[in-house]
């Protein structure tokens, strides 16, 4: 419980660092130690899976914001007006309300770490039996909770598709009317 | 990826440095081969379809940045890395009707075999390829939306 809770501090200090610091290269490496540590708290809470998963997608996500982020300004400047002011006002009442709701909710989980194994339960029993995988996060994950996994999928694709078609150079459209633009030059 | 020599002719300097090069040459197909365990092994070990399919696009991301974007987009271009995804989406969703013939949405049809066998476990592993295709090639597209295609920002007027 000790390490656990070195560790989540640990993180909590490394978000608030890439919050405050002012090169964004240096935010982007302290979000990766953030990540990297939260890896090693799924494996300290005996979850190779999501672990392993945590592990490559950070490594990945931190390669892309390091090639991606070449933004040498400092973003985190407050320039006033009246539309910054606005933004930071919303945001912050955004988080009172979530804050209200979070701390209404906590009232009904139960403890941490208690074993209250309500539908585990049955999976545990059940999973091997039923599915035949002997990896029980896969016969959740593809079997008893395939419809979330397909959604899962399915928000993937979307963010895939969506930031194509917001990257792209020219649309389909555009290109057409130039190539017909420059047809008409030559004649 | 396997090639002994992928130097791209026209520009035999672009990326990284000769170590890099020979490193990423040694060691990128045997970072794909243990993406594909993952995938094909995800109903028996921890991993599966997601985690594998990140590790094969993080190979290719190294492919690319060690020799260059001009050999890592002949080994798996745009267009094709978005094929790649939009069959393994319509794969899943697929497997998912196939479902039906059996009753109900995502209904493991298939025989359910020996546990702890490579063949077991009905759809598990059919699903766990066709997630492993869709991420790898989700996850490439991604980084080269991000990393080349740029947003050409207006500079501000202050």
């Amino acid at each position: 419980m000790f390490e656990l809770i070195a560790l989540l501090v640990f993180m909590i200090i490394g978000a608030i660092i890439a919050v405050e610091i002012r090169s964004l290269l240096s935010a982007v490496v302290a979000i990766g130690a953030v990540g990297f540590a939260l890896c090693l708290v799924f494996f300290l809470l005996r979850a190779p899976d999501v672990a392993i998963t945590q592990l490559v997608v950070e490594v990945l996500v931190l390669v892309i914001l390091i090639r991606a982020t070449g933004v040498k300004r400092d973003l985190t400047e407050f320039r006033g007006g009246p539309k910054e002011i606005f933004a930071v006002v919303s945001v912050l009442l955004f988080i009172l309300i979530f804050g209200l709701f979070t701390v209404w909710s906590l009232h009904f989980i139960p403890k941490f770490g208690e074993p209250l194994m309500l539908v585990s339960k049955e999976y545990i029993s059940k999973g091997l039996m039923e599915t035949g995988a002997a990896n029980i996060v896969s016969s959740v994950l593809f079997d008893y909770r395939g419809f979330d996994t397909l959604g899962e999928a399915t928000v993937l694709f979307t963010a895939i598709i969506g930031a194509i078609a917001v990257l792209r150079k020219k649309g389909r459209k555009k290109l057409a009317e130039t190539d017909a633009e420059e047809k008409y030059a030559k004649d | 990826m396997l090639r002994t020599n992928p130097y791209d002719p026209a520009n035999p300097n672009a990326g990284m440095t000769l170590i890099v090069k020979t490193i990423v040459r040694f060691v990128g197909g045997m970072i794909v081969i243990f993406g594909i365990y993952l995938i094909l092994h995800g109903h028996l070990s921890p991993g599966g379809g997601f985690a594998g399919g990140v590790i094969v696009a993080s190979a290719l991301v190294l492919h690319m940045l060690s020799y260059g974007k001009a050999v890592a987009l002949k080994e798996l271009s745009h267009s094709r890395a978005s094929f790649f995804e939009s069959i393994g989406a319509l794969l899943f969703l697929i497997l998912a009707l196939i479902g039906f013939a059996g009753g109900y949405f995502f209904f493991n049809v298939l025989p359910k075999g020996e546990p702890f066998e490579i063949f077991s476990a009905g759809i598990i592993p059919l699903c766990n390829i066709a997630v492993g295709t869709k991420v790898t090639g989700a996850l490439f597209a991604a980084f080269i939306v991000l990393v080349l295609l740029r947003l050409k920002v207006k500079k501000f007027k202050e």
